[in-house]
This record gives structure tokens, sequence and C-alpha cells, in this order.
């Protein structure tokens, strides 16, 4: 990647865009560079980093709150909250195993397409822990909005517009987000042998029982042997994460055993072998197969997932696992995207969303990455970007839902 | 009293058109869906936010999204500002109409449309209660988890509008956390869908903008919520100190601790003694502050995060401690504490504020009000969500008496702009309405209010949703 600008103050950012803006030159907007793959490709006159405007600019942890510089790496987010014993609670996705990137990914970059992991089902999305946002728009104006404290109802939310914009908005140059205490302790209750839809209902018991559960994914046989080293036992694994102090971790654990054993027998794991598991599940790394095979990840209501999967199977050739109580699920096909199949199909199972993260070039030019919206909420989201970079000069294309 | 809020001057063509509008849009509605006459339009005229009143052109009940749709079809076309209401519970003015205005009530679409316990969602009407969902499903055990004061009457459609917190926002969130999707109308009639039981659909997060845009961008007609398992108990602790500073920093290191509970409500002197008086709950008369600190779990659970806390207290000095040791006194103390608006409301009136603050400022920002609010001749309850740093002062006036109406209004804005100043906003729950309209500009540069203000104009560009509402009169872009 050929970087043209990389400011390192928010002056500089807007000055570049201000010029950039008068004489119509597009920017391809990009934070470390790791996840680049995502969304439409974008097709710009020059490219704009972030990666200079880096660095924590207040870490209060009593006060559950950080703000940092937009290219900020995020390991050296995570070492700084690790060190007094908090983390980013919505986890998120590496996308290097799976898009075969390098770089450093940023804070900045992470917030802008919304990742998160497994913990996003019960303790919401990236979205959820942004609280406050200064970027750069589309004129070459400074702007901020939410702030820094946790709860904030002061005019329209842009912080959620934001996130999740893939840099087609503005530039992020700083960012506010509330951090959680990590939990002292953990274990991972472990069903074998269930099939996709049994595994289905064994995780929505588990979900409607009193025990905080924090992950919950299926990991089919074709799967099983990819995770933890293949130390799963034998058989499809349905796993279920518990975090918190450590008697209520022993004592939840237990109790979920219990009533999940009529499913199927019944292991656990320990915080080590938790901790590795549910990192291995949030970076997809079975499909981190240094190949350019197509892999989807699709959004369905949980209960929709397996059987996604199955009508998907009768057609043509899949691989699949399954997070969030098996409402997000990973789709790795052997030959073709076959998007319109598969977006047919979501439709008619009750809706969702397809996003296609990982394809050729030629499929990639060819397929909407994200699922097309309808026409009146995409002349809406069409108005608002106008609103926020009337010379549509950031990341062209990334976003659209057709070229 | 002398009214400093000002609303936008109505609309003299729609005043002229008066009775032909009524007769229009009574042609879009099943009979008894149109409010027109004085009386009826009585009760439409003001929200909780009492001191501001406005008789609204007329009042449309409309049974069904296809209703709202039509009646907002012909407000655009013909230029007639609307005002979305829900229960009318509304603390900033949110809900209080204008003479031009058509207000557009959703209490008849009232009903629960799915409740879908494998997915841990319900879809419901906006009209429904909030408190309506969680004693649907409770027998299930599950419940929805944002619980504003006023759960019993507001509606999720106001919810949503204002983006509603409550005590237990702590660990749960408030509403933006719990919404999934909603059903919408746009304001020339166009009905769009977003979200729904799929999580994070790509796009703008235009679900995210709606919630808390305090009718400004359409109405909600539908919306669907998360379901969460109920904990096995809950389980408050009392908690004494004779200093506010002193329960500050033991709110500060509570949460720094990695301790998460629930919920913890904050009590000064005065809201201890006017809440005590009111609802006998057993709150020590002899200290200065009193936190009350909920977890959840199982019985061993609760024993051991209990434990953790009570030692936090300790090592602050606290000089009472009150532990339930049954449901009925758990009951008790928090009937106080959800008792304190009703409460106050007997010995005075009040205007309560909203502000937000970093915990570290908890301190600070208590004394400074009391000093702001003894300097206008006044008196201050404080009672708030300590947990989240959601400060609720309540200043206490004559509301007959025009002067001290006057001064609380005053000291009500050095109170907010106390809180922007220290590093928080102007409403953390409440809105920002009418109430705190002309504020904005200290909590915001004038481009980046121009910058929300073009997000509205993507959904109104003619400014007909609620329009004396968010943003400052002066400075708005021309429609």
């Amino acid at each position: 990647m050929i970087v043209h600008f990389e400011p390192a103050s928010e002056e500089g950012i807007a000055s570049v865009v201000r010029s950039a803006a008068a004489e119509r030159v597009t920017l391809a907007v990009v934070g470390g560079g790791t996840r680049s793959g995502l969304g439409n490709p974008v097709r710009a006159d020059r490219t704009l980093s972030t990666r200079r405007l880096a660095g924590i600019v207040t870490y209060n942890p009593a006060e559950m709150t950080m703000s940092a510089l937009a290219g900020t790496p995020l390991s050296e987010i995570e070492a700084a909250l690790d060190a007094k014993g908090q983390m980013l609670s919505f986890e998120p996705m590496d996308h290097r195993p799976v898009l075969a990137t390098s770089g450093e990914p940023t804070i900045g970059g992470v917030f802008a397409a919304n990742v998160s992991g497994p913990r996003r089902y019960v303790a919401g999305a990236a979205r959820d822990s942004l609280l406050g946002v200064r970027f750069v728009n589309g004129r070459g104006e400074l702007i901020k909005a939410g702030g820094r404290v946790m709860k904030n109802v002061t005019g329209l939310d842009l912080v959620k517009l934001m996130a999740g914009s893939y840099g087609t908005l503005g530039i992020l140059t700083e960012v506010t987000f509330k951090v959680l205490p990590l939990p002292p302790a953990a274990a991972t209750i472990v069903v074998s042998g269930l099939n996709d839809a049994e595994a289905a209902a064994a995780m929505a018991e588990a979900m409607a029982q009193p025990v905080e559960v924090s992950g919950a994914a299926h990991l089919p046989e074709s799967v099983r042997g990819r995770f933890v080293e293949g130390t799963l036992p034998e058989g499809a694994a349905t796993v279920l994460r518990l975090e918190g102090l450590s008697a209520s971790v022993a004592m939840r654990a237990e109790k979920l055993g219990v009533s999940l054993s009529r499913f199927g027998p019944v292991s656990r794991l320990d915080a080590a072998e938790t901790k590795a598991l549910w990192a291995q599940i949030r970076d997809v790394k079975p499909y981190a197969d240094g190949t350019p095979r197509p892999l989807w990840r699709v959004s369905v209501a949980p209960s929709s997932g397996h059987q996604l999967v199955a009508a998907l199977r009768l057609q043509t050739g899949v691989d699949a696992f399954y997070d969030w109580q098996g409402g997000l699920v990973w789709l790795r096909m052997e030959a073709e995207p076959e998007a319109e199949l598969l977006r047919r199909y979501v439709g008619a199972l009750g809706g969702g969303h397809a996003t296609l993260v990982r394809a050729g070039e030629e499929a990639r030019r060819r397929i909407p990455a994200f699922e097309p919206q309808a026409p009146a909420v995409a002349q809406l989201s069409e108005r608002i970007r106008a609103q926020f970079d009337p010379s549509r000069i950031f990341n062209p294309g990334r976003m659209a839902p057709f070229a | 009293m002398p009214e400093t809020i000002g609303f936008l001057k109505p609309r003299q063509a729609v005043l002229d058109r008066r009775r032909e509008i009524i007769a229009d849009l009574a042609d879009l509605l099943p009979e008894g869906c149109l409010i027109s006459e004085e009386r009826g339009l009585k009760p439409f005229e003001t929200d909780a936010f009492l001191a501001y009143r406005r008789m609204p052109l007329a009042v449309a009940l409309p049974e069904t999204t296809e209703q709202v749709a039509a009646v907002l079809k012909y407000c655009s076309r013909y230029g007639v500002p609307v005002v979305p209401r829900g229960a009318g519970t509304s603390l900033s003015g949110g809900a209080i109409p204008q003479e031009d205005a058509v207000v557009i009530g959703l209490s008849k679409m009232s009903r629960i449309l799915d409740i879908d316990l494998f997915n841990r969602t319900a879809t419901v009407q906006a009209g429904v209660t909030n408190l309506n969902i969680s004693e649907a499903v409770g027998a299930d055990g599950f419940f929805y988890a944002p619980d504003p004061s006023s759960q019993l009457a507001c509606t999720i459609g106001g919810n949503i509008g204002m983006n509603s917190g409550g005590a237990h926002c702590l660990k749960y969130g408030v509403t933006t956390n719990n919404l999934l999707g909603v059903r919408m109308v746009l304001f020339d009639g166009t009905v769009i869908e977003l979200g729904g039981k799929a999580l994070d659909a790509p796009g703008y997060d235009l679900l995210g903008l709606v919630c808390g845009s305090e009718g400004q961008l359409g109405i909600v007609t539908e919306a669907t919520v998360r379901l969460i398992a109920k904990p096995e108990g809950a389980r408050p602790v009392l908690f004494g100190f004779a200093s506010s500073e002193a329960a500050g920093s033991c709110v500060a290191d509570i949460i720094g601790s990695g301790i998460i509970p629930v919920a913890i409500e904050f009590m000064d002197k005065p809201a201890i003694e006017i809440c005590e008086a009111f609802a006998h709950a057993g709150y020590p008369l002899d200290v200065e502050a009193l936190l009350i600190v909920e977890v959840e779990g199982s019985e061993p659970e609760m024993d051991a995060m209990l434990e953790g806390i009570i030692e936090i207290a300790r090592r602050h000095g606290v000089a009472t401690i009150k532990e339930s040791q049954s449901a009925l006194e758990a009951a008790l103390i928090w009937k106080g504490r959800k008792s304190a608006f009703g409460a106050t409301g007997r010995v005075a009136d009040y205007i309560c504020m909203d502000g937000t603050v970093p915990l570290s400022q908890l301190s600070h920002v208590l004394r400074r009000t009391g000093e702001i609010v003894a300097g206008y001749g006044l008196r201050v309850a404080n009672v708030f969500h300590a947990g989240d740093g959601n400060m609720h002062p309540l200043i206490l006036y004559n509301i007959n008496d025009s002067e001290d109406a006057a001064r609380a209004e005053a000291a009500g804005n050095d109170i907010l702009k106390l809180c922007v100043d220290a590093g928080g906003c102007l409403t953390g729950e409440h809105g920002v309405g009418i109430e705190k309209r002309d504020l904005m500009l200290h909590q915001y540069s004038r481009a980046d209010l121009d910058q929300q203000m073009a997000a509205r104009a993507a959904f109104d560009p003619d400014w007909i949703m609620n329009p004396s509402k968010v943003f400052p009169l002066e400075g708005r872009p021309a429609a």
C-alpha cells in the first residue's frame, strides 16, 4: 500500500482534507491497513493513514474509560488495560489471520469497522463501548461528539453513526471508550457430539439460565480439531463460557454442566484453555487457511443459523461454525461465493445479513460485500453521507451497495 | 411565571387552516382517534416538565403504523409540525406541543406482538409500557433491563426517543444497548425497518442515531428489544457516611475494584430526610450521605460480592451498614429511593437536573452544586445514579413565586454548566427537550451542532418533527 499522507496531528489531517475537498481528490483512509479488505474495493487517488496520530491520551481505571488517538496500536491499548486488570469488553477480532494481512491494527480502525467478537452477544458491540469521538468531516472541520461519561443523551448520537461507517463519514482522530474489569476467573463448559440443531437448543437453554454465559459457540466436527491443538473431546463441540469471580464461576459451571448433561457428555476447560479457545473462535482460526476461498460472516436470529447452513448444504459445498448462540455463522464456501443463493436463504429464514469478508479479486469486484439495504434506507444513508462528506472524497465505493 | 425558554413562532399559514386540517385528519383516522376540542386537548398541553405548556392544534391517536404514516404524509405535505408523544412523562419537555402542531400519541398502539424466548427478544408496539415488557416475560425467567423511574407509565417509544436509562444500567446499559430494531415512519410517511433479531446490520448505524433523537427523526411504531435471563436474586446494602466526599470516593473505589454492582444510588442529607419522612424505609438520619449498592446472583455469590463491597466501605469510614436480610427489607430500602421524586414533590416544587460527570469529579460537583443553589437562596436535594456519574440535583422552589422560579431555573443552568466544565454533559438520561436546548452551545461548538443538525436534515429537511426541541432556535439552517 502506498501511503501518501501521514499527518501527525488533527490539524494536519484537517488540512489535507480541506485541500483534497477543494481539488476533488479522493482519499482512501486507513489505520494500520490490516482490515483494508473489508467492505467493497476502494478506488481513491491518494491514501491517508492515521498511524502517526498515536498515543493514549487519558486513562483513568477508576472511571473505566480511556481516550486514545485513532492511530494508537490496539496492542498498546490492550497492554495498558491488562496492566490495570481491565479489558475491552467487546473482544475485537483480529482480521490478519483470515485476510492474510500484516501490520498493526489501530483502535480507530476497530471502531470505524465496529469490530467485535464472541462477547458481543452479551456485552454489546464496539459501538456500545464507544462514548465519544473526534473526527474530521469531509469539509475539513474538526467535530466532536459524545464525551467521556457513561451516560450521555445530549443531542443526536453521532458517536453511533461514526462506529461502523468505515471512514466514509469522516476520519476518526480520537476515540473515548468504556472498559471493564478483567474477570478474575473463567471456564468453558463443553457439550460433545451434538448436531447443529441440537446445539442451537442447548445454547438457547444455557442463555436462558441465570448463569451469565459470556460466550456460546458451536464447533462442528469438521472444525473441532482446529481449535486448542485438537484437545477438545471427540465429536462436535458446543462451548459455553463463564466469567466472573472465581467462586461464582465454579458454582455456575457446576449448575450449567448439570442442566446441559441431558444433551450430551459434558466436560470443562480451565481458564488458560478458555482464553486460548475463545481467542481462536474470535479470530476464526479454522478459516485462517491462507487461501482466498470465499468467507462469509452471516448474522441471523440464533434459531435460524443452523437452518441456513442445512439449506445451503443441499445446494453447494460449505463449511461452517457458529458463534453468538448460533446467530453468527462463519461460512467458508468450497468454490464460488454463491452470494445470490445465500442472501435469498437468509431472507427466507427471517432476515439478517451476509457480509463477504474474503474472496478473490474478481468476486470482490462483482459482489456487494455488504447486504444490500432496502431502497428507502439506502437513500437515507446516502443523504447522511452527503451531509458529512459533500464532495465524496472519503473511501469512495467502500460501503456502496452496488458500484 | 415568566417564560425564559422560547418556542418557535407558530406558522400562521397552519393556524389559518386549523379547521381544514382537523377535517382532513379526521378522514385519515378511525372514529375516536382525533381530538380537537379544547377540553380534550388540555391533558396534552404539557408533560412532566410542568413549567411550560402549549395547546396543540389537534391530537391524533393512531391505531396502526399505516395511520401514523398517513398523518405524517399529510403533515409534511402541508408543513404542519408534528410532536410525537408516548405517556408524556418527559422531564425535559420533550413532549410539550406547540400551537401549530399535531400531537401524534402512540397510546393506542399498546400490543405486544411477539415474544421469542429462544432468541430472547420481544417485539412490541411503541405504546407498550416499559414495565409491561418485563411483566410479560417475568414468569419465564426473563426481564427487559432499562428501568427508568417512570417505568410503570412510560412507553417503549418514549424510552427510545429519549434513550432512557434507569437505576440498573450500570450493569445492563441504557436503551440503545438493549434495542435490536425498530419499525418507524419518516417525516414524509415512508415506513422503514432498522435492525431486527439479527445483530449489527451493516451500513450506517441509523438505529443508534434514532435512539435518543427525541422524536426529531421520525416516529417509531414498533420495537424489538433484548430480553435477559433474570438473576437468581438481588440484594441491596445501605451505607451511611459522615460526608459526601467519603461516599463519593467509596463509589470510585468499588468501581475500580473490579466488582460491578447492578446499581449504586446516592442520596444526600436533604434527600434522606425527605424520603424517610415519606417512605419510613429505616434510613439513618444522622449521616450526610447514603449509598444503596445492589448486587445480583445466587446467595453465595451475593455474599461474596457484598463482603468485598463492605470491606471497601469500611476503608472509607462508613458510619452505618444495613444489609437486607429478606425480600421485604430489600424492597423497603428501594422504596425510599424510588419514591424520591414523589416525596420531594410533597414538600416543595422542584426542578430535576440530569447532568453526568466523570466519577472523579463527583465530590467536587456535589460541593459546588450546594454552593450554587445556596447562592440563589434555595435548597437542593441530591439523589442520583452514582455508579455512572449521572447526577439528579432536585432544586426546591415555589412554582407560584415567579422570582423563586426564575432563580431555580438560573441555578439549574449554572449546575449544568458546572457538569460540562467538569468533563461531563448536560443530560444523562432525561434528554435535552426544551429544558436544556439553549445550553447546547456550552457543551458543543457551533461546528459540532451544525454537524448534528446536518444529520437531522437528512431525515427531516423541512424541520416539521418536534421542531422546538434539542437545538437552539438561533443558528438553525434555513428550512
